[in-house]
């Protein structure tokens, strides 16, 4: 009985459950667009954490995500234990070696960065973002320029797809026990007054840099999960451009709601598909002005995106609320 | 007040999301063949004319009854020049559109990287004009209808010996392109075998504005030719910088230079010089001057050479669906494979064990608006 | 030796483009305490606009110094509309937001003035118009000096000079400098700062768009994506000389074009880029305020 409870079954049969679903409802592309929605989960939540909880405005995510995918990328070219049919279960393996990287780059990014505030730090972290990109650029032996080829993936779409929803609903339900936390009180205390916080005997800085830390962590496991989805890595992919899409994400689910993020995650996701059609329409491509004029509206009629700070349980009381009235 | 206008704003999306559900329509009686390139970016003239000479050829083809009475349908996606996206919008092609082949593309980084996914699922494809020889290496669904970089580069450096008398090269590549990197070797091998000498190799980024530095560092090397193997939007900026500092050496360089906007980019800084390429107007092939006259008559310019290969690609696939035992794509596969003295608008054409073509190249210079022909150099 | 100096000059012309563009970020910050990502954009459009000038009014059939000053005049006219309606527009409304949420709006007008450019006239790069004929003046065993660095050069000096002697010595700089220091005692002393911001704006995008121009005469390459990287750099220029500081703009662009020229020119053309934010990361690890900025304390 003990077993049935315990989250990694739960989250197994989650996984199994939807991959499911979503091999008999939908066609494989559409799939693999799913898959995507479960990397952007695990980066806009990992954001959310250091954005939202923590109150630190980081540009620079993009950096340790592309950490994680090369990593992956070139550990799963000299190591593979798994093979055959347990194939899919070197991907953890992966992914956890390139969150480690990347939690390790978090840690170096984030001393000398945490120290500074607001506007301050969203450039170093935009900064050190780029950094991190132009020195893969020169990497010849990661590919350099030209990129990494030919990079193993899941058998076939459905273990893909098990393996993708089992990492996302993993993040999500690590980073939300931590924000449920005495970890999480202190994040929001960092966030709402660092000075009180400070005075109250929170100490700001470690807090700060364990969030970073945290938050690179699952931007590599969301980079691994990328790396071997799309079987091809190019530094350009991890752009300034990657980092404002996954600030978008949280900015439009609620700064400091993980619920908020997975939301926004699948809506930011699947607009740029919805609206592939229209390109064909007008043979321009219009999706991306659409996407930041919403963002420019979002912001000036709606600044605390969908949930705002709310999570699933509020809306689950509201809701019971209006039934009631 | 806030809340009613998103609220209107969100309604007017979902109408649109509505709206855009309708999938396109299956239909028995046609083949579809996707094609990807670069329509706009940077090198945008090279998918632009790859997919009008496909459309000339596939439009005659189906006008003519299609294949084996079915009509063909293309489905065009554009990478914009990035190679991320080339691998996406080929993953598209195959999982969503499911397409039988795939045609494309011209820039060889974008064509490996589609190649790996063409050959992780098994569908034929036919690149017109990618010359790096990884695009086609060790994958038997992957084929080409030009030739490689190990032979352009040596026909080049052939060149530079024979016709330039060029004792000094400087080289000034691009990172960013297999091409240029491929190139590169090839010619510097055949090069220093020929027993010149090269005084440097300064590197670039396509997209790079400013070639002022490592202009400067070649000016003191006093070369004789410059070699630039990469593409004709930098290549034309390169020239400019390089005449405004005053570097006399001769440029020289490949098939990446072959667009009518060299001209336009390059100005006055670009004539006179020569490069590599797969075909010239003047050939006196009538199968060749046709294709010419029929292109100028549809889109009222000339055909590049980037134009001809996209228009032989077409047919060879479409002569491999005729002569294959059926649709799948194992058997289109073989039957691209035994493409054998087809008569190309740039040539014969066979396709050989390695799945790339062995033709002549063409060695054209730079005269006003206009390539004029100055040898063709064989094997 | 030739070859420094060579690099020098090349590094010069550089850096006094980054300046002018980094003015306009500083300037812009000092008063508003915004990182107005859009401003890249501006210079952008600058550059656009002049371009399809020239289609109506072929400048280029006449090049010469009627041209230029012309074209200079509708890239300033334009710039500095586009400038006016983001400030109007955008920024406006929240101007009493979290500043937060006006960085991200920012960065939100950056990316929708990038992409309609790329709608509106394409993604393929085009050619900007020859305004100015380019002439070989002098030489220096093999340091070539054309028009054209002198051109740069002489423009963005005296463009910088035209906004300190304005900053400083008029009325309107003197109520510009009274915003910068506290919007509210400003306010109280009658001053219109809605007005004063506008004209920052005016100012800053006008110095893009010059900005455009000089760099549409030199790199002709013109595309809706060029403003991004280098407004990024202009923006660490900014910062490096100590952003809210119109001295330390044009220090931290002429510095930051030094750099780069001798990074790409000794060392390899890939790592010009990373040492922009190499810079930046150094800059604010150590003094955070920039070279000429001044600490401020936070009161609690």
């Amino acid at each position: 009985m003990a077993l049935l409870k315990s989250a990694f079954f739960q989250l197994l049969l989650f996984s199994l459950l939807l991959a499911a679903v979503s091999k008999g409802l939908l066609n494989p592309y559409q799939q693999l667009i799913l898959t995507y929605v479960a990397i952007n989960v695990i980066l806009a939540t990992s954001l959310n954490l250091v954005n939202g909880c923590c109150g630190q405005f980081s540009l620079g995510h993009a950096g340790f995500m592309a950490i994680g995918a090369y990593v992956s990328g070139m550990l799963s070219f000299y190591l593979h234990p798994f093979s055959g049919a347990l194939q899919f279960l070197n991907f953890p393996l992966y992914a956890v070696a390139a969150g480690a990287a990347a939690g390790v780059a978090g840690l170096l990014v984030g001393i000398p960065s945490l120290r500074l505030r607001g506007d301050y730090l969203a450039i170093v972290t935009l900064g050190f973002g780029e950094i991190i990109r132009v020195i893969l650029l020169n990497m010849e032996s990661v590919g350099g320029a030209r990129g990494l080829y030919g990079i193993v993936g899941p058998q076939n779409l459905f273990v893909g797809s098990v393996v993708a929803f089992f990492m996302a609903g993993a993040t999500w339900t690590i980073l939300w026990r931590l924000t449920q936390s005495s970890y999480g009180r202190a994040f929001l205390s960092v966030r709402e007054d660092e000075v009180a916080s400070e005075c109250m005997g929170v100490n700001t800085t470690r807090t700060k840099v364990f969030a970073f830390v945290v938050s690179s962590f699952f931007a590599g496991v969301g980079g691994s999960l990328f790396a071997h989805t799309t079987n091809y890595l190019n530094p350009s992919s991890f752009q300034f451009m990657k980092s404002v899409d996954v600030v978008i994400m949280v900015v439009l689910g609620g700064m400091g709601s993980m619920t908020g993020a997975v939301m926004a995650a699948l809506i930011v996701t699947i607009l740029p598909e919805a609206l592939r059609p229209l390109q064909e329409y007008t043979g321009l491509d219009l999706r991306m002005v659409i996407y930041s004029l919403c963002l420019i509206l979002l912001m000036i009629l709606r600044p605390q995106g969908l949930l705002g700070t709310r999570e699933w349980k509020d809306l689950w009381i509201w809701w019971k609320q209006r039934r009631r009235a | 007040m806030k809340n009613q206008i998103l609220g209107v704003l969100i309604a007017s999306g979902l109408t649109l999301l509505g709206c855009t559900k309708n999938s396109t329509s299956e239909n028995a009686n046609e083949i579809k063949i996707g094609e990807f390139g670069a329509m706009t970016g940077p090198e945008a003239t090279f998918g632009q004319s790859t997919d009008k000479a496909i459309r000339l050829a596939l439009d005659a083809v189906n006008a003519a009854g299609g294949v084996n009475g079915k009509k063909i349908r293309l489905i065009t996606e554009d990478d914009q020049g990035k190679t991320d996206e080339a691998a996406a919008v080929v993953k598209k092609l195959i999982t969503q559109d499911q397409v039988v082949a795939i045609l494309g593309e011209v820039a060889s980084s974008r064509s490996r990287a589609a190649a790996s996914i063409a050959q992780q699922f098994k569908i034929p494809m036919i690149t017109p004009s990618s010359t790096n020889p990884e695009v086609t290496r060790g994958k038997d669904y992957v084929f080409r209808v030009c030739f490689i970089d190990p032979f352009q580069g040596s026909v080049l450096a052939q060149f530079a010996v024979k016709n330039l008398k060029a004792k000094k090269v400087a080289v000034l590549k691009d990172l960013k392109s297999d091409y240029s990197l491929g190139l590169t070797e090839f010619f510097m091998k055949k090069y220093k075998e020929l027993g010149g000498k090269i005084t440097s190799v300064q590197n670039y980024q396509a997209g790079d504005t400013d070639f002022k530095a490592q202009l400067t560092d070649i000016r003191g090397e006093k070369p004789d030719v410059l070699f630039i193997p990469g593409y004709y939007t930098d290549v034309g900026l390169i020239a400019r910088q390089a005449k405004q500092l005053g570097l006399k050496a001769v440029m020289l360089g490949g098939d990446g230079w072959d667009s009518p906007k060299l001209f336009e980019i390059g100005g006055a800084a670009i004539q006179g010089a020569y490069f590599s390429t797969h075909y010239t107007t003047s050939s006196p092939d009538e199968d060749t001057q046709k294709f010419i006259k029929a292109y100028k008559e549809k889109y009222n310019e000339i055909p590049d050479s980037l134009a001809a290969l996209g228009y032989d690609a077409a047919l060879i696939l479409v002569d491999a669906l005729k002569n294959a035992k059926d649709l799948s794509a194992a058997e289109i596969r073989d039957a691209i494979a035994k493409t054998k003295d087809f008569k190309g608008v740039t040539g014969k054409i066979t396709i050989d064990a390695d799945h790339n073509a062995d033709k002549n190249a063409v060695v054209v210079q730079v005269e006003g608006n206009e390539l004029k022909f100055v040898t063709s150099i064989g094997r | 030796m030739e070859e420094f100096l060579q690099h020098v000059l090349n590094g010069l012309n550089l850096g006094a483009i980054y300046a002018l563009i980094a003015l306009g970020y500083t300037m812009v910050y000092g008063v508003l305490q915004l990182i107005n990502f859009a401003h890249a954009e501006v210079y952008m459009l600058g550059a656009f606009s002049v371009y399809y000038a020239n289609r109506l009014f072929h400048f280029s059939d006449h090049p010469g110094w009627q041209s230029f000053i012309a074209s200079l005049a509708v890239a300033m006219v334009v710039c500095s509309l586009v400038g006016l309606l983001i400030e109007r527009l955008a920024y406006r409304p929240l101007r009493n937001a979290p500043r937060l949420n006006v960085l991200i709006t920012a960065i939100g007008v950056s990316l929708f003035l990038q992409f309609s450019g790329q709608a509106l006239f394409g993604a393929d790069p085009k050619l900007f118009p020859e305004v100015l004929r380019d002439a070989q003046l002098m030489r220096f065993g093999e340091i070539q000096l054309s028009s054209f660095d002198f051109t740069i050069l002489g423009v963005s000096l005296a463009a910088m000079a035209a906004l300190h002697f304005f900053i400083q010595h008029t009325k309107v700089g003197m109520a510009i400098r009274a915003v910068r220091f506290n919007q509210k005692s400003a306010a109280l002393m009658g001053i219109n700062v809605n007005g004063m911001i506008s004209v920052v704006f005016i100012l800053g995008s006008s110095l893009a768009g010059v900005g455009a121009v000089l760099v549409g005469l030199k790199y002709p390459k013109i595309d809706p994506l060029m403003g991004m990287l280098i407004g990024l750099k202009a923006f660490v220029a900014a910062v490096v000389g100590g952003i809210g500081s119109l001295p330390g703009a044009v220090v931290g662009g002429l510095l930051m074009g030094l750099c780069e020229e001798m990074v790409a020119g000794y060392l390899s053309s890939t790592y010009r880029d990373a040492l922009a934010f190499g810079l930046l990361i150094v800059i604010l690890v150590f003094k955070p305020s920039g070279i000429f900025g001044k600490s401020q304390v936070e009161k609690v």
